[in-house]
């Protein structure tokens, strides 16, 4: 599957440990043993944990007051409001059309198959800045319907529709690349076996294949959803940086902190990183629940 | 496989859903780029994309691009040995935080990095007196590069390494090699085109991130300018066509890498029998 570890591919967690702390060839001396987990938990510490902590402690830096009311300003609020709508239309766009990538790779065959796998994941190949930059190509003043939207009054670029496309385009691959893989998987004798035994085609999606793709689906929407409420470069090349009007959260924490509310600017970037947290914490339940079902179907 | 064989529904509709939004919302778009960037003629294009500030900004960003890949393959594989083979206390939260670079938006990873690496930081405020000049330097840009790229090794090697047998270590034993050996002999060989893969994933996503670099790096024109603000400042002063001269460098160094993560890929399955 092209590239599909780059978001972390849902995988079932167990701990391996016990198996090869237990074998006396799959074992290290203690001195190696507490050498690699001291350099490589060193590393996570300073280029991950460290980061992490410091956003929540510059966000609380000037006090919990301060805290709230950056939160609550009303361009803050905006941004807000802008990013959740953001979302709302992106994900469900792209989740439809994961379900029907992911139906139409995996459960029939057809030529240029693994051409298509690779152009779904093309949008994680290419910068954010040039995932902007086509869209004011094709729509800006300049572009290929510029002036046939300044004709009708229409404006894409420098407004929200804008910044929606190019979120859609940048989270683009996230659904379908975590159902085509575990469809494919899944094979096709159970849907074959629904409709043969006369149910309809809806019918077998709903009951047949949904339960079985649902925690892929979940999570694929999940990862779907945290970048799309944090995408930054792609959507502020063609916001346009209009307060109250067509600014993101996260592009809300880069005009604070350019203007050097460095305390505000954590605080909102500490919303961001709740959410990143909260989209953390579901993968892990996710991925103990495909664990589970993984366990029980070795036993059946 | 023929039509009239196929017993399940929805082919035509799923396909051509799945084509028509594929074009629409990617490929159709993309093609503005090449048709943009034909408007310039060739020795126009040239000029622009071997601009010597443009020429600075390849070097910083697939320099600094393929060090970070570098330093987090070889971090990324001991923290995936760490988590696959050691049992230690707070395992699965480290586990589930190796992801925090996919989750979290790179703007405030950015803010952060500069937070943390500012002359007052509390990693700074140790590194500057030692000449490290982090923050607003080319340095900056490696580390926020490396944030974002530690990911794709730690959860490619991961899974390989878990599905390992354990028989395999055993009869190296057996046959008198030790440890050592039988890591850099017998699993290394293994775990090479997933750690391969990684680095190129990496890779990858380096040469085109922005959001968490442009806090970072202090941008200063000819030392610490990335490709991707080189193309963003040519918007901002309405040069469309050269910054899609730019972005048309970019995407084809990012289309044949596309083509040779798909082969390191597919190197993977063969090898290892399994999809990464």
């Amino acid at each position: 599957m092209a590239a599909s570890a780059s978001t972390g591919a849902l995988r079932a967690q167990r701990d391996s440990a016990t198996r090869f702390e237990a074998n006396a060839a799959t074992r290290e001396s203690a001195w190696v043993k507490w050498s690699v987990l001291g350099v490589s938990l060193t590393f996570f510490v300073v280029f991950l944990l460290l980061p992490l902590v410091a956003v929540f402690f510059e966000a609380l830096r000037k006090g919990m007051q301060a805290y709230l009311a950056a939160l609550s300003d009303s361009d803050a609020l905006a941004a807000l409001r802008l990013t959740l709508l953001t979302a709302f239309i992106a994900v469900p766009l792209n989740l439809v059309f994961g379900v029907a990538a992911a139906w139409a790779i995996a459960k029939f065959d057809f030529p240029g198959k693994h051409i298509l796998i690779t152009l779904i994941d093309l949008p994680f190949s290419v910068s954010p800045v040039i995932a902007g930059l086509i869209y004011v190509l094709v729509f800006g003043a300049q572009g290929w319907f510029g002036s046939w939207l300044a004709g009708h009054d229409l404006k894409i670029i420098f407004a929200v529709p804008g910044i929606v496309l190019a979120t859609v385009f940048v989270t683009f691959p996230f659904v379908a690349r975590e159902l085509i893989p575990l469809m494919q998987a899944q094979g096709k004798e159970e849907e074959e076996a629904a409709i043969v035994l006369g149910a309809s085609g809806f019918k077998t999606f709903w009951r047949v294949t949904l339960p079985n793709i649902k925690w892929g689906l979940l999570y694929g929407v999940i990862l779907c959803n945290a970048r799309a409420m944090g995408e930054f470069g792609a959507v502020s090349v063609v916001s346009g940086h209009i307060r109250g009007e067509t600014n993101t959260l996260p592009l809300h924490v880069e005009i604070l902190y350019n203007e050097y509310s460095f305390a505000a600017a954590f605080a909102v970037a500490s919303l961001l990183a709740l959410l990143a947290l909260f989209t953390l914490a579901i993968k892990s339940y996710v991925e103990s629940k495909a664990r589970t079902v993984l366990v029980d179907a070795d036993h059946s | 496989m023929s039509r009239t064989a196929r017993v399940l529904p929805g082919f035509g509709l799923s396909l051509g859903y799945t084509l028509a939004y594929l074009s629409l919302i990617v490929l159709v778009p993309i093609t503005a780029v090449f048709s943009k960037a034909a408007s310039l003629s060739w020795p126009e294009f040239w000029s622009v994309v071997t601009a010597p500030r443009v020429l600075a900004s390849y070097r910083l960003s697939f320099g600094a691009s393929l060090l970070a890949a570098g330093i987090n393959t070889v971090f990324g594989l001991l923290l995936a040995w760490a988590l696959v083979r050691y049992r230690f206390p707070g395992k699965k939260l480290v586990d589930a935080l190796v992801d925090l670079p996919f989750a979290l938006p790179t703007a405030v990873a950015g803010i952060a990095l500069t937070a943390l690496y500012a002359k007052n930081g509390w990693l700074g405020q140790y590194l500057e007196p030692l000449g490290i000049k982090v923050a607003f330097g080319p340095l900056g840009v490696l580390v926020a590069l490396i944030f974002i790229g530690l990911p794709f090794v730690v959860r490619t090697v991961q899974p390989i390494l878990e599905d390992l047998d354990t028989e395999i270590e055993e009869a190296a034993a057996t046959l008198g090699a030790r440890r050592w050996q039988t890591f850099h002999r017998v699993v290394l060989p293994i775990l090479l085109p997933a750690l391969m893969t990684g680095f190129a994933l990496a890779f990858a996503r380096a040469v085109g991130e922005y959001g968490s670099v442009i806090f970072i790096a202090g941008n200063i024109p000819m030392v610490s300018e990335i490709t991707p603000l080189m193309i963003v400042t040519k918007l901002e002063q309405y040069e469309y066509a050269s910054a899609t001269a730019v972005a048309v460098v970019m995407l084809v160094f990012s289309f044949l890498l596309l083509l040779a993560i798909n082969a390191l890929q597919t190197w993977t399955a063969k090898r290892t029998g399994r999809q990464v």
